[in-house]
């Protein structure tokens, strides 16, 4: 295996800009397609609530000019990278004066938290009942079992933390119904604090884990049985290899390739499609403000969460690739095989 | 065993028990495996006996299908359902492998006995390097042993191969298809095993290099004094290779004999037929070899398995099945063409 060189990271370091650069451009460029600006439109919602308000004209004319929205065209664009790459994503229009990289700071935490623990746990736990599945010398008693475990991949994951609340947290009180730590409780590091927040998030994390563990499952559960037929585990037969260091080190290793492949797509996924679920558990989490946004029209927050997302995935892309020559070593750094 | 007839009858015991008995490292005795079918079991080996002597390179070839390397596969329990070992023993150094279970079965594989692979393209494992395949069969088998003494072993197995010591780091992708099968043979011969069992060594190599993985078997073969099934269709390399070549036909072996002796005659009338259907650059001769004619193997069938194909088939072929005899020295084929003293009968 080549080992890493400057030349690929800065390859794949230049790849990841393009793909954010032409990300950031989607997201100048979209809104302005759109007949009408978001400034006009707000201020005109807010003439309908308070039926007159005086000077609208001098006001659009101001908030255009607050927000960056006048000028022509390519300077607006060129502000806007400046701003992008200096991390400010203005300021919110339905929260004026909340930045919006406040309102992510305060809830990216949280959905990195709370939906990467998820992920990683359905990941493991998916992946594992897959290759117990496809294992012929799991007792065929546990093998019988493990498919039961999958029965909830098909309840919409939503459903599911809709049925989770309304027993757990309704009927028996046994967790909270929302919200991601308890009130009167200090945040910071101390043990209420963390116990709080276990507490919370436990049905979020599990609505998700249960749904989406039969995804991995099935996936490893193919992979595994196409490896079990490959020779190179009949001969770690021959070998009289443990049994344990087969099901590990030749048939998860070699089953593992494209799930880790997906699991990165997933991760850089995480936070938009955490949406429901933030939603549903009352979760201040990104897709939670990316809901709320939505529903009020706050264009600068809709562009900051797209932006962090676009961030997300391609930081993810980015990690993998740099990754998987080490899980793959038929996969090279170099750059004729790249 | 000459010797035996001449010592006194306390002693004849013992002798006869001698060096030829002693010497056995494989005893295998009516050996059946079948294959579950929803239409019954299909007879893949049946009632296979034969023996391997210490030092001994046994050929085993066959058409596609006849159950040698099933037979291979049984001698290394590595039988998959629907297939089992239905009867028979496989005495290995005085131990009946087909009675091994669980630990006792793992630890005395690849110590007594171990596999070169048919597929050798497909036989490492894609993401572990060269190196840490032979690794973790030495330590699963001998515990704790230090990194350096382990390199060392490593190293002067990969030599013994005629390996460059780079390969060691290697992956599997990075080696040629005869450097593969060269660390395959490497790792075999870990363990110091008394048995190789080589399935089709040379399929899917060119030429060339199968006339090197050939010497460095037979090389190998001189150093550390194992003995060897080798199974294959190639027979330019069991003309190379071997001591003694079994013919096997529809799970059965129909001919055993010395590997000059089988070249110079061939007794049975499916060993003529496979030894004329190897291509010859002389002459264009028809092949009289057809395919798809062997009997139904879930059927047990009565009289001589070959009477389909044989084109010399008398009554009795169709009544009696043939025994296992030695009709020249050490030459022994059923067949019912001949009488007990090795004369043909028409």
């Amino acid at each position: 295996m080549s080992e890493l060189t400057l030349g690929y990271f800065l390859r794949r370091l230049g790849m990841w800009l393009l793909t954010i650069w032409i990300g950031a451009t989607l997201i100048f460029t979209i809104p302005r397609l759109a007949p009408g600006d978001p400034i006009t439109a707000m201020v005109e919602r807010m003439i309908q609530q308070a039926g007159y308000i005086e000077n609208s004209a001098d006001l659009i004319e101001a908030w255009r000019a607050r927000f960056g929205l006048d000028g022509p065209w390519h300077v607006q664009y060129r502000n806007y990278l400046l701003s992008m790459v200096r991390v400010d994503l203005g300021y919110s229009l339905a929260n004026f004066p909340a930045r919006v990289t406040d309102i992510i700071g305060r809830s990216l935490p949280w959905t990195l938290g709370m939906v990467s623990i998820a992920t990683i746990l359905s990941f493991c736990a998916g992946n594992l009942i897959g290759a117990l599945m496809a294992w012929r010398r799991v007792p065929a008693a546990i093998r019988n079992i493990l498919p039961v475990s999958l029965t909830f991949t098909s309840i919409p994951f939503f459903m599911f933390g809709i049925l989770l609340i309304s027993f757990l947290a309704f009927k028996w009180k046994i967790f909270p119904a929302f919200g991601n730590y308890g009130r009167g409780v200090e945040p910071g590091w101390n043990l209420d604090f963390i116990l709080s927040v276990l507490h919370h998030g436990l049905l979020p994390v599990l609505s998700i884990v249960v749904t989406s563990m039969g995804f991995w499952a099935l996936g490893m559960r193919g992979m595994m049985v196409t490896t079990d037929g490959e020779d190179y585990m009949i001969l770690a037969n021959a070998k009289g290899l443990r049994s344990r260091r087969i099901f590990w080190f030749y048939g998860i290793r070699n089953s593992m390739l494209p799930q880790v492949t997906a699991l990165a797509l997933n991760l850089g996924a995480v936070a938009g499609g955490s949406l429901l679920v933030e939603l549903i558990f009352g979760y201040p989490g990104l897709g939670y403000f990316l809901y709320q946004a939505i529903i009020s029209a706050d264009y600068t927050v809709i562009q900051g969460i797209v932006f962090m997302l676009i961030v997300g995935v391609a930081t993810a892309v980015l990690i993998l690739d740099l990754l998987y020559p080490m899980i793959d070593p038929r996969i090279t750094y170099s750059k004729g095989q790249a | 065993m000459t010797a035996a007839t001449t010592i006194d009858p306390v002693d004849t015991v013992t002798a006869s028990r001698g060096p030829a008995e002693q010497d056995t490292i494989l005893d295998i005795r009516n050996l059946q495996v079948f294959y579950a079918t929803p239409t019954g079991d299909v007879r893949a080996v049946d009632n296979v006996s034969f023996k391997v002597q210490r030092g001994e390179i046994i050929g085993l070839v066959g058409e596609s299908g006849c159950g040698k390397t099933t037979t291979a596969m049984a001698i290394l329990r590595l039988v998959q359902p629907p297939g089992r070992i239905a009867g028979g023993e496989i005495n290995l150094d005085s131990v009946n492998l087909a009675d091994l279970e669980g630990d006792d079965l793992r630890e005395t594989r690849w110590t007594k006995l171990s596999l070169i692979p048919q597929g050798a393209m497909n036989s490492l494992n894609p993401v572990m390097r060269i190196s840490s395949q032979i690794k973790d069969t030495i330590r699963t088998h001998e515990g704790r042993i230090s990194n350096r003494e382990l390199k060392e072993r490593i190293l002067q197995l990969l030599q013994l191969v005629g390996l460059p010591s780079r390969v060691y780091d290697m992956y599997p992708h990075e080696l040629s298809g005869g450097m593969k099968q060269r660390a395959c043979i490497a790792m075999a011969i870990a363990l110091d095993p008394v048995l190789v069992i080589a399935d089709e060594p040379t399929s899917a190599l060119d030429v060339v290099v199968q006339r090197v993985v050939g010497e460095t078997l037979l090389d190998v073969k001189e150093r550390l004094g194992v003995s060897m099934i080798v199974i294959g269709h190639d027979m330019g390399l069991m003309a190379q290779l071997v001591d003694r070549l079994a013919v096997m036909y529809a799970g059965r072996i129909v001919e055993f004999a010395p590997v000059e002796s089988i070249f110079n005659e061939q007794l049975h009338p499916y060993t003529q037929l496979l030894i004329e259907s190897i291509p010859s650059i002389k002459e264009k001769k028809p092949l009289k070899l057809t395919e798809g004619l062997t009997h139904d193997l879930r059927t047990h069938m009565q009289g001589c398995i070959f009477q389909l194909r044989c084109p010399h088939v008398m009554d009795i072929c169709r009544e009696e099945n043939p025994p296992m005899r030695a009709l020249r020295s050490r030459h022994e084929t059923a067949c019912h063409l001949y009488d007990d003293d090795g004369v043909r009968l028409h």
